[in-house]
């Protein structure tokens, strides 16, 4: 189980390899990817900045890994997450779940993401034509992440 | 002393990242302190007012207004989450 904030790129591949390579019991991995998209709320977006609570982020991640692995049987888990300013096109988060099969992995990959979305104190700001404005919290990621308390 | 920190929106309204604060003896809880900072006016009485969408954290750990301050704590204040 592992938890990165950082600056830096990352590279999947390289990390799914790691992951796997490590433990034979390993049958299916799954994974989430974001992406900083070019048009937000009608408007378009030319920077994104993301600002987080160091200490608290690195603790409510690895909160939620623990949780799924109250869930579902994870073997290998890693959440990395980017900080700093970024560009369309440019990954934000990247999420690997390694289970022995695939329905665990996918479920506790998407229960992850979910609840990062809403509890992980990261924050964004946008630059547009208007200027820059701070991301607003969506209700529908709450529905998401409630969605897992049923 | 408690330290005090404030993130994203609320780090430029209120002009500062982080403060120390010597916590009057009359604060006990998250409530009582949002309560004491929104008295220092401006752009404070604005993000601290109770109807404002504003989440806070005790030592790194999400709080509600009764939970407890004492000497020594970490609090911070912050919107919402926005991250992923």
């Amino acid at each position: 189980m592992n938890v990165r904030v950082q600056e830096q790129d990352f590279d999947i591949s390289a990390e799914i390899t790691a992951m796997r390579s490590g433990n034979p019991k390993i049958g299916a991995i799954a994974s989430f990817v974001g992406v900083v998209r070019d048009v937000n709320d009608g408007d378009s977006v030319a920077t994104m900045t993301l600002e987080h609570y160091p200490g608290m982020t690195e603790k409510s991640i690895a909160a939620i890994i623990e949780q799924a692995r109250g869930r579902w049987e994870v073997l290998d888990a890693l959440v990395v997450h980017r900080v700093g300013t970024l560009k369309p096109t440019d990954q934000i988060v990247l999420v690997i779940v390694a289970s022995t099969h695939r329905g665990d992995a996918f479920a506790a990959c998407e229960f992850i993401m979910d609840y990062l979305k809403t509890q992980a104190p990261f924050w964004k700001k946008e630059l547009t034509p208007q200027g820059g404005r701070w991301v607003d919290a969506r209700v529908t990621d709450d529905k998401a992440a409630q969605r897992w308390e049923k | 002393m408690i330290t005090l920190l404030y993130f994203a929106r609320l780090r430029e309204s209120l002009g500062t990242g982080r403060e120390e604060l010597a916590l009057p003896a009359a604060v006990k809880n998250l409530g009582a302190l949002r309560v004491y900072l929104a008295q220092r006016g401006e752009a404070w009485a604005v993000e601290m007012a109770a109807g404002r969408n504003l989440r806070a954290a005790v030592n790194q750990t999400v709080a509600t207004a009764d939970t407890a301050v004492t000497d020594g704590d970490e609090v911070a204040f912050f919107p919402p989450v926005t991250g992923g």
